[in-house]
């Protein structure tokens, strides 16, 4: 299910209050910059594509689905009792803001701190975004593709 | 939701705070008091567990405020496994959560079993869900062990850790190492079940129940322990639900929810087990669930064994070349298995484009598993739901109205391993 960042409240509103989802399982931001980079999805065997016939031949390419921004932020949703999940996903380009959903399920509140704190996501609306695993002083968001891993600087003795 | 009508109810309205809801801010009048004294209790103590920092105000012995840091044993798992091949990234989530490594190791391999659309063998079912209640009642009896020795019942400890070396056994006897197995694979498991395994894991379902009863016979009876854990770390089922708690916390709050009987995986939904429920949302209650847990752990454990002994000889992997390792024995004599055998090594095999989320109840409640794939053979995203992490979110709503001594009883009965709260 995707949403427009703009409509998020209204629309989480309406599934807690309407359609039951009285219960946040997980909100995992996702960094989908570069997306494709790495090449194949798959390959594809028909119309032209894998031929049998031909040794070696593969099919044709397929890249992965093209995404309509860099970041997701994706609510996992869970109705108690009875049950039924559903993803809500909102697509953010870079520093484009999300609303807070804290308001609507107070565990929201570390899982937004920690969007923001590992992926950057800018959360409007929180009563205490802060940093929650990394040291308050901290740069950058290390779960973004473009943050390296090992990215720490490391002095060695005698370096100027 | 099993929240009974007839049963009192806990406390009236919503004790979470506000605007923050995992942070207990000092009252209005308090403020300017000169009795407060502000008390950085860890990272570095006995009792929470690893190395959680709790920041806590004092009144007297009255908390009056309260703030939980995290972040102490952050590891950075799921960049880690970004980097890693799904073939080797199986080794991290076990490393997550240290007490329930098999049922970390579960969640992500079923997440990537979903992505491939792979079919598992019926052995490999049954042995991961023996291995996944063993491991439920190994994290279990670790939280009452230490649990136990932080309110004052140090013989606790020694009695639960010998039921827990025994299940260690069980588990070196099957996989070869005690804990952090790495047993099950995409596919199924990593090795056949060793001949010896059936009559000593029978030996252990027939002891527990007994050492379960053991147990409550040491502390059931016992003032102290009636003292510092009835009525302590009120959590009503509605605050429960809102904070997003699951496992013990939610079931010893009156919610008749358990991921194995609501979203059955593996086989859950063909044993016989029973869900636990306790109401008053105590400290108390979240020992009791863990109790009557371990029992219906135990009886799971039977049932796995009785079918699964009459498995001899089926397979234990999936057949499928492009993702499961060759024979050990084809190695030798085909060079097709040698070349499959290097390149799902080395370079890992493709899972095909696309994202899911898993879950499984673990020990500590719902753990959720989101991958995204882009069909190369490396995740592109990890994200686990921790449930300890969500645990301690509650932290500050069980601590109304608590005194500072009730602190390591509340966070204690959290359950909560700070491997998985910092991932």
């Amino acid at each position: 299910m995707v949403d427009h960042p703009a409509r998020l409240l209204e629309v989480c509103t309406h599934l807690r209050d309407a359609e039951g989802f009285n219960f946040l399982a997980d909100i995992a931001a996702t960094d989908y910059l570069d997306w494709g980079g790495r090449g194949v999805a798959g390959y594809i065997g028909n119309d032209g594509g894998r031929d049998l016939n031909r040794p070696g031949s593969q099919g044709l390419a397929r890249l992965p689905e093209p995404k309509p921004k860099r970041f997701a932020m994706n609510y996992h949703l869970l109705r108690i009792p009875g049950g039924g999940r559903v993803r809500v996903q909102a697509w953010l380009d870079e520093d484009e803001p999300v609303p807070s959903v804290v308001e609507i399920w107070p565990t929201a509140d570390w899982h937004e701190r920690e969007a923001w704190d590992l992926m950057g996501i800018r959360i409007v609306g929180h009563p205490n975004l802060r940093r929650i695993l990394m040291e308050d002083d901290w740069e950058g968001h290390p779960l973004r593709k473009d943050y390296p891993i090992g990215g720490e600087p490391v002095r060695f003795s005698g370096e100027e | 939701m099993a929240v009974a009508p007839e049963k009192p109810r806990i406390y009236e309205g919503t004790r979470i705070p506000s605007p923050t809801p995992t942070l207990l801010a000092i009252p209005e009048e308090l403020r300017d008091s000169e009795d407060l004294l502000q008390v950085n209790f860890g990272p570095n103590h006995p009792s929470t567990h690893g190395v959680l920092r709790l920041i806590i105000d004092l009144h007297g012995e009255d908390v009056v405020g309260l703030e939980a840091v995290i972040g102490y044993l952050h590891t950075g798992f799921e960049k880690n496994m970004e980097a890693k091949t799904w073939w080797k990234a199986i080794t991290y989530p076990e490393r997550i959560d240290y007490l329930s490594f098999q049922n970390n190791e579960l969640v992500f391999v079923l997440a990537i079993e979903k992505l491939l659309e792979l079919e598992v063998p019926e052995k490999a079912t049954w042995m991961r869900m023996c291995l996944a209640e063993l491991n439920r009642i190994h994290s279990h009896l670790v939280w009452l062990a230490t649990a136990a020795l932080e309110l004052g019942a140090i013989s606790m400890f020694w009695y639960c850790f010998r039921e827990r070396d025994s299940i260690l056994d069980l588990f070196e006897m099957v996989c070869g190492t005690r804990m952090h197995t790495r047993y099950f694979q995409a596919g199924g498991l990593a090795e056949d079940i060793p001949r010896g395994f059936f009559p000593e894991a029978r030996k252990f379902a027939d002891w527990m129940p007994k050492a379960v009863d053991d147990y409550e016979r040491l502390v059931d009876q016992n003032e102290i322990w009636l003292e510092r854990t009835k009525g302590i770390g009120l959590l009503s089922a509605e605050d429960a639900l809102a904070l997003g708690q699951s496992g013990p916390v939610l079931r010893g709050s009156g919610v008749e929810w358990d991921l194995r009987r609501a979203e059955p995986y593996l086989a859950y939904d063909q044993v016989d087990f029973d869900v636990p429920v306790y109401f008053n949302g105590d400290v108390w209650d979240r020992y009791k669930v863990h109790m009557d847990e371990m029992r219906e752990s135990t009886r799971i454990i039977a049932q796995c064994l009785d079918r699964l002994e009459g498995m001899e000889g089926q397979p234990w992997i999936a057949d499928d070349r492009k993702v499961v390792l060759p024979p050990r024995e084809e190695l030798h004599t085909s060079m097709e298995s040698l070349i499959h055998h290097f390149k799902i090594v080395t370079e890992g095999y493709r899972v095909p484009e696309g994202e899911v989320y898993v879950t499984v109840e673990s020990p500590r409640g719902e753990l959720g598993c989101y991958v995204v794939s882009d069909g190369g053979p490396r995740p592109w995203r990890v994200k686990f739901r921790a449930p300890s992490f969500v645990a301690l979110e509650a932290t500050a709503t069980c601590m109304r109205d608590a005194l500072v001594a009730d602190l390591i009883a509340i966070v204690g009965s959290l359950d909560t391993v700070m491997g998985e709260v910092d991932r």
